[in-house]
């Protein structure tokens, strides 16, 4: 066992990285949607302190001002602004249902296993102690389009898009110390032009179609 | 010789504390609800009292009814016997690991649910099923946590597994959050706490644990719900001392020992507080939902030995 010759900073580290994984799995089970806004939000918070100790733990600041972009943005922006959309929609009370969801659970174990072996080789690239991450951050990609792809409500499947997105932040920040300051300034705007689109988006969908169930989209006619 | 003496003394400690922890747990649920409650000695008093009456037997009962109590009780208090509970380095911790703690309480489960099906009330035979459904879930959760706990420290049985996590430098292992987590559930679940029975009703639909005893009475039930009362203990001391391990006895000194029962029973009693706050904040689920809550276990565990695969291991 290695792992005791890590500082208790990159084992908090490597903890974090669980429970982001962890949250991953609470998204893809939760059926509640103001709920489900909340995990995303702690899923940032999580990131968030992820981001902070390894700019501390590295010493490269600007990883601070990556930090507090996801803390406004993703923590306090992004579940305000998808907080106020479910309201206005007066889609709170709304339970999804999750068809066969123990097998998606074991599909999503199974996604984990998938990104480990696929890192496998990637990690002996790095020399970073935090380089078994990256396996993480894959899994929480791929757990996100797994959300996106088992959901049938716009809401959940944003919230998916959104978690896709945490993974590639923690990637980015636990394999390489972050991306250039530009691409993080670029990303985080990305980001928050999506969340108002989408938002403008859900009117549309459910002005469409009169719900905000993209299944609907499948069968879509002229001339009924 | 010492080592037996004291091993015996832990495992009477061990059975006649349990009582005590189901009081306590029953007291502080009943002061956060704002009610009197009554006092944890309660049990004890209610196990003297049904010790002494007379017991009433169905004449449809098969001789299995009659022995299902006493054995039950004695496979717990076995598998009581072998936790470290005050000290570790005791002989009887060599008598079984912890796959074998869990063949113990499968064992004890099936005489229960033979048990509730015997007589033939129906109450009995819902019980049985329901507590046979729950358990089939609940085991692989539980082997799953003790499979990652024991990849860490590379041992199942339970007093090395407890010293190599004391004698080796603090970590902070991810997997053992998890496994902890998992544990946790699983705990609520195979002991009938809140969100999957309610251990405080005698005569409710939804009932599991009561409905396999309901048939039983005087000596028999006395040790039937003993036997539950020393489980809820056997998985306390589990939790407590496995992650928590700080406080235990490694020498058998005196001093040692004292502070190694103080510490038990303050993890204990933080425990049970801990029980009794999510038992009053939760409501109980309905049964369909509990395979949701037992899958939410087991993923917990899995996600337990993933991490422990991915992010400690290199």
């Amino acid at each position: 066992m290695q792992m005791a010759a890590l500082p208790l900073s990159e084992q908090m580290i490597l903890t974090l990285a669980a429970l982001i994984l962890f949250t991953s799995f609470l998204l893809l089970a939760q059926t509640r949607i103001v709920t489900l806004i909340h995990t995303f939000a702690w899923q940032g918070a999580l990131l968030f302190f992820a981001t902070v100790l390894v700019a501390i733990v590295s010493g490269r600041h600007h990883l601070l001002i990556s930090a507090g972009l996801t803390l406004a943005l993703k923590v306090f922006f992004i579940p305000w602004q998808l907080r106020r959309l479910v309201v206005r929609l007066d889609i709170r009370r709304d339970v999804e249902t999750v068809g066969s969801s123990s097998l998606i659970m074991i599909g999503a174990g199974a996604l984990v296993l998938f990104s480990y072996y696929v890192a496998l080789p990637i990690r002996e690239l790095s020399m970073l102690s935090t380089r078994n991450t990256i396996a993480i951050s894959l899994a929480v990609i791929l757990i996100g389009m797994l959300m996106i792809i088992t959901r049938r409500k716009a809401v959940a499947q944003v919230i998916g898009f959104m978690s896709m997105e945490n993974g590639l932040m923690f990637a980015a920040v636990s394999a390489t110390y972050g991306m250039p300051m530009v691409v993080e300034l670029g990303v985080a705007f990305d980001v928050l032009v999506a969340a108002i689109l989408f938002g403008v988006f859900f009117f549309q969908i459910r002005n469409g179609i009169g719900s905000l169930n993209v299944d609907h989209l499948n069968r879509l006619n002229e001339v009924d | 010789m010492n080592g037996w003496a004291l091993a015996v003394i832990q495992a009477g400690l061990l059975a006649f504390g349990a009582p005590f922890l189901a009081g306590w747990v029953k007291w502080v649920k009943c002061k956060l609800q704002c009610r009197q409650g009554p006092s944890p000695w309660q049990p004890y008093r209610n196990l003297s009292k049904l010790f002494r009456k007379d017991i009433v037997i169905s004449e449809q009962a098969s001789p299995v009814f009659r022995m299902a109590p006493y054995l039950v009780f004695s496979v717990t208090a076995l598998a009581g016997s072998v936790m470290p509970f005050v000290a570790i380095g005791l002989p009887t911790s060599a008598i079984a690991d912890v796959i074998v703690l869990v063949g113990f309480f499968a064992l004890a489960r099936f005489f229960l649910a033979l048990a509730g099906m015997d007589v033939g009330t129906a109450f009995g035979g819902m019980g049985s099923s329901r507590e046979m459904t729950i358990s089939s879930l609940a085991e692989p959760a539980i082997l799953m946590a003790v499979f990652t706990l024991a990849m860490t420290v590379s041992s199942t049985n339970l007093a090395s597994m407890i010293s190599h996590l004391l004698v080796e430098p603090f970590q902070l292992y991810p997997s053992f959050i998890f496994a902890g987590m998992g544990l946790l559930l699983v705990t609520v679940a195979e002991t009938g706490r809140i969100p999957v029975d309610n251990p405080a009703t005698h005569l409710e639909l939804t009932m599991i644990h009561e409905a396999m005893i309901l048939e039983y009475s005087g000596r028999h039930l006395a040790l039937m719900e003993w036997a539950a009362m020393l489980k809820l203990m056997i998985y306390g001391v589990l939790i407590a001392n496995l992650f928590i391990p700080w406080g235990i006895a490694l020498e058998l000194t005196p001093l040692a020992l004292a502070i190694g029962l103080v510490a038990i029973t303050g993890k204990l009693a933080v425990l049970g507080v801990v029980l009794a706050v999510a038992e009053t904040s939760l409501a109980k689920m309905r049964f369909f939902r509990v395979p949701q809550f037992l899958g939410l276990a087991f993923i917990l565990c899995l996600l337990g030995m993933l991490s422990h695969v991915i992010l400690e291991v290199r």
